[in-house]
């Protein structure tokens, strides 16, 4: 039993409120991008199937970036209520990271956000193609910063310790530093094969259920070619963001495989399924396939790599987490590389809407690329442990200095918050998803001159969407 | 460069930039509670539905500019006012998901959200008030860490200054609304806004007699020749900003009260700045102690001044974009 003080409660705050925070991210970034894709396309070919699905996929993008947003603000000032040592001597580099997410991101999302959402008939449709792209490059932009502040305190570099706090030197090697362009890919394509996956999940949802309609089809159709295509690259990303962690993280690879120490002059298995024990120093139960670890990590039949032995036990991660929740995301990934090529070999004849079997699988795959990003994100962090970055500060150094109590009171209050309203919020965006995509919705007469409405004020919330809503051409506007 | 000099600017104007921005649109959060029609209730969260993400961004902003320029401001001040900044940011969560889930929600649970959307804003204002309170009865400090208790911040100046701020939130609130409204709506709007200016005189009264005493820095800072002369046209220009103010509503103007309540808070926010000035943790820690390294102070510094203009433009674009009346759905309901 592991006792509940300042500093364990603290880290489960922090991962509480991002892992929440993580989901929302991942679908809005997916999103953002395929309405910018579903704009364009109506535009270039002026097929009224593209113009219903943004409409239809607008409103779950609105619930989830709403969600995205508050959670986000909470994660800002996490650094300093929770992390205060941290925030004073790492604030040089994490803060301007920060900032610059802020100010080339967040506001470029927000600024845009009010026209992509509400402004379809108060621009024209290039101004409001425009604002879909802004946005879509914003929440992009803001993983870049994020994640290059994130991957410093992985594989810092770039910096100068001067009187006990982090002096950047040059921010080139700060930003790219050497786990950030994995990572970086890794997560942005992530978040693409996650959203590809929901989307797919609700699509394959209505089919079986027999709405079979254009546009239906027509999003599973592009989600299934989503998924085909980036789920192999994701997992050859995958691989070589490893191959990276070996060289500038070795404890943590070693904790992901299991791996205690070398045979001499003996290749490393690969260990599929086993239960790493720390107190014992060995994984116990192991199936593995002799020499494939070698082959995968350093591309030779007897390369060898440290074991955890190799480590002094107080720097070692639990490898019992990390082993199983990276078997969780390479596992979930084999899956979604299945379900790609199966989609494609179903193509011939137009199997792909009709056979209930793949149907299935992909709605069952709804929430696989979002569990493979929390098991992701649970490998990447807890092998950090114990460092907060990597070879400069401990975790137990960075804490601030509260008392057990108000940790642990106001974690309770954000599990309870969060369950609720984030809840509350994932129904709505399930049952939004679960309606028929409306048809020739957005389909306005031009009424109003230029900048002015053309067509009455409905209530502003991207998701209004009520049953007794009439249909938009009911909605004329007075002339003003 | 005096780059601590340059950065205390910066973040002074996105904390003001903040305060005018998220203020009315908390504000209207706040006054949701004397409005029950359904309608009415539309077209009040129907004027702040397309920029109130831009406007909640400024606080965001403060944040990672106090971490990037001022790092150990950020961890003092942060770990200072623990729980008020968490209840804060939960009221933040409450009435940021109200946006959508409101006209998500089956109609028996609209109530709920409009509920959640109240009192979130009451309290994300409220905790606002209280830190900025207790900022200015100033915190304690020592090797580089916050030396007080978990408690510390919660005195009846704080509380005070928590209704304080509330009420010059609903001021904004009730004086945007005037704006962007019509018809009873707006009729009942200018009532409640010239009772919010008589009860943020009051306010502004109030915490002007309280804070020398709590603070006898600012008092001696106040009131010391030459400062008292340079100090003196402050209050003069809010009674006038505030006898103009009740003027326009009564005048039935419809811009020009949102435009004299932020000069009402701008002024409020010159006269605190003048007390604290130069600390950016009162009163031990100087905008130069604070400062992090130069390189990082440097860096972000060129963004901002590059950026931030960009920034108000497209802002601008979009509440251009949206600008007029808003009216209640016509034929949705
Ligand atoms: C890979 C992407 C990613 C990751 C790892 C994170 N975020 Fe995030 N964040 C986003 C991607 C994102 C986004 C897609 O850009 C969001 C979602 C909705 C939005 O407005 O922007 C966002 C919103 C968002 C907001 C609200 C911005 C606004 O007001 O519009 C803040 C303050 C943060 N985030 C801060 C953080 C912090 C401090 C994190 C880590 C400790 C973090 N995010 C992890
Ligand atoms: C977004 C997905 C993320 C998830 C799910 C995640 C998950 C976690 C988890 C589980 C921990 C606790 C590890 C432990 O205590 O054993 C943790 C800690 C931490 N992470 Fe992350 N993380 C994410 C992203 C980030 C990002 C983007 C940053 C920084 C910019 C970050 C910075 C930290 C810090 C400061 C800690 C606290 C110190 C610690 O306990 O290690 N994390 N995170
Ligand atoms: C299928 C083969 C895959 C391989 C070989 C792989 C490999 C890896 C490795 C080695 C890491 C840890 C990086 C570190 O040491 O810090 C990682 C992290 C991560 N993975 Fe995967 N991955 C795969 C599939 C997936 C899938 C399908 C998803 C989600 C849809 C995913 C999402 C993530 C995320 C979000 C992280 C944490 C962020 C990061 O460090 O990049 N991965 N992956």
């Amino acid at each position: 039993m592991p006792d509940f003080d300042a500093l364990l409660l603290a880290r489960i705050q922090f991962a509480f409120t991002i892992a929440f925070h993580i989901v929302f991210p991942a679908l809005t970034i997916g999103l953002a991008s395929y309405l910018a894709v579903l704009e364009g396309a109506w535009l270039a070919t002026r097929n009224d199937v593209y113009r219903d699905l943004y409409h239809f996929w607008l409103k779950v993008f609105a619930v989830a970036f709403g969600m995205g947003v508050v959670s986000g603000i909470v994660m800002a000032y996490q650094f300093g209520t929770n992390w205060s040592e941290f925030s004073r001597v790492g604030g040089g580099i994490v803060g301007p990271l920060l900032a610059y997410e802020v100010l080339t991101a967040f506001f470029l999302e927000a600024g845009f956000l009010g026209v992509m959402l509400f402004g379809w008939n108060r621009v024209g449709p290039g101004l409001h193609f425009l604002s879909t792209l802004m946005v879509a490059l914003g929440t992009v932009v803001s993983a870049f910063w994020i994640l290059a502040s994130n991957s410093w305190m992985h594989t810092p570099q770039g910096h100068e310790v001067v009187n006990g706090v982090v002096v950047p030197v040059d921010w080139l090697q700060v930003i790219f530093n050497p786990s950030f362009p994995y990572r970086f890919a890794h997560m942005v394509t992530a978040a693409y094969l996650a959203t590809a996956l929901v989307v797919g999940a609700a699509a394959a949802g209505h089919l079986l259920r027999g709405d079979d309609t254009a546009p239906v089809r027509k999003m599973f159709s592009m989600a299934m070619w989503m998924i085909f295509f980036t789920a192999p690259i994701q997992a050859l990303i995958g691989d070589f963001h490893g191959i990276n962690t070996l060289q500038h993280q070795p404890a943590k690879l070693a904790a992901m495989e299991g791996h205690w120490e070398n045979r001499p002059r003996e290749g490393v298995p690969l260990i599929l399924v086993g239960w790493p024990d720390m107190a014992r120093e060995q994984t116990r139960f192991a199936l593995e396939i002799p020499r494939l670890g070698s082959l995968i990590l350093t591309h030779s039949w007897d390369g060898q790599f440290p074991g955890l032995k190799d480590f002094p036990p107080e720097d070692r991660p639990n490898s019992t987490i990390v082993f199983w929740t990276f078997r969780l995301m390479v596992g979930l990934g084999l899956l979604m590389i299945a379900l790609g090529i199966w989609g494609a070999i179903l193509r011939r004849g137009e199997r792909l809407y009709r056979s209930r079997a793949l149907l299935r699988f992909a709605s069952w795959m709804g929430s696989a690329g979002l569990i493979a990003i929390l098991a992701g994100w649970f490998t990447t962090e807890i092998g950090r442990q114990p460092w907060l970055v990597h070879g400069l500060m401990r975790t137990a150094e960075g804490v601030s200095a509260h008392s057990a109590a108000q940790v642990g009171l106001t974690l309770v209050l954000f599990v309870v918050v969060y369950f609720v309203v984030f809840g509350a919020g994932t129904v709505y965006a399930l049952r939004l998803m679960r309606r028929a995509p409306a048809l020739h919705e957005g389909e306005v007469p031009v009424l109003g001159g230029p900048g002015q409405p053309r067509q009455a004020m409905r209530p502003l919330s991207a998701a209004s969407e009520e049953p007794d809503a009439p249909p938009p051409h009911h909605n004329r506007m007075e002339a003003r | 460069m005096d780059l601590p000099l340059a950065w205390a600017i910066v973040i002074l104007f996105g904390i003001m930039m903040y305060v005018v921005m998220d203020g009315f649109d908390l504000g209207i959060g706040i006054l949701f509670p004397f409005f029950s029609a359904r309608d009415d209730r539309d077209v009040m969260m129907n004027t702040v539905a397309p920029i109130w993400d831009g406007n909640e961004t400024w606080l965001v902003l403060g944040g990672a500019g106090l971490i990037a320029a001022f790092p150990l401001a950020y961890s003092v001040i942060l770990s200072a006012f623990y729980l008020p900044l968490i209840l804060m940011l939960i009221g933040l969560v409450f009435r940021g998901v109200a946006f959508e889930f409101r006209f998500k929600a089956e109609p028996g649970r609209r109530r709920l959200w409009d509920k959640s959307f109240a009192a979130g804003s009451f309290v994300a204002a409220f905790f606002q008030g209280v830190t900025l309170g207790g900022f200015v009865q100033g915190v304690p400090v020592r090797d580089n860490a916050y030396a007080g208790g978990a408690l510390d911040w919660f005195t009846p100046f704080a509380i005070f200054s928590g209704f304080g701020v509330c009420v010059a939130y609903a001021l904004l609130g009730s004086t945007w609304l005037v704006m962007k409204t019509e018809g009873p709506l707006q009729v009942q709007m200018r009532a409640i806004a010239r009772r919010l200016v008589w009860a943020l005189l009051a306010f502004i009264v109030g915490i002007s007699v309280w804070t020398p005493l709590v603070e006898a820095s600012i008092a001696r800072r106040w009131f010391s020749f030459p400062n008292l002369l340079w100090l003196s046209p402050v209050p003069l220009l809010v009674a006038a900003t505030t006898h103009l103010l009740l003027r326009e509503l009564g005048r039935n103007a419809h811009a020009s009260p949102f435009v004299l309540t932020l000069a009402m808070v701008f002024l409020g926010y010159l006269g605190l700045g003048i007390s604290i000035w130069p600390n950016v943790v009162p009163y031990q820690v100087s905008i130069w102690d604070a400062a992090g390294p130069a390189p990082s102070m440097g860096f972000a510094l060129v963004g901002t001044l590059f950026i931030v203009p960009i920034v108000l433009f497209y802002t601008g674009w979009s509440y251009w974009v949206f600008r007029g009346k808003v009216r209640s759905g016509g034929g949705y309901h």
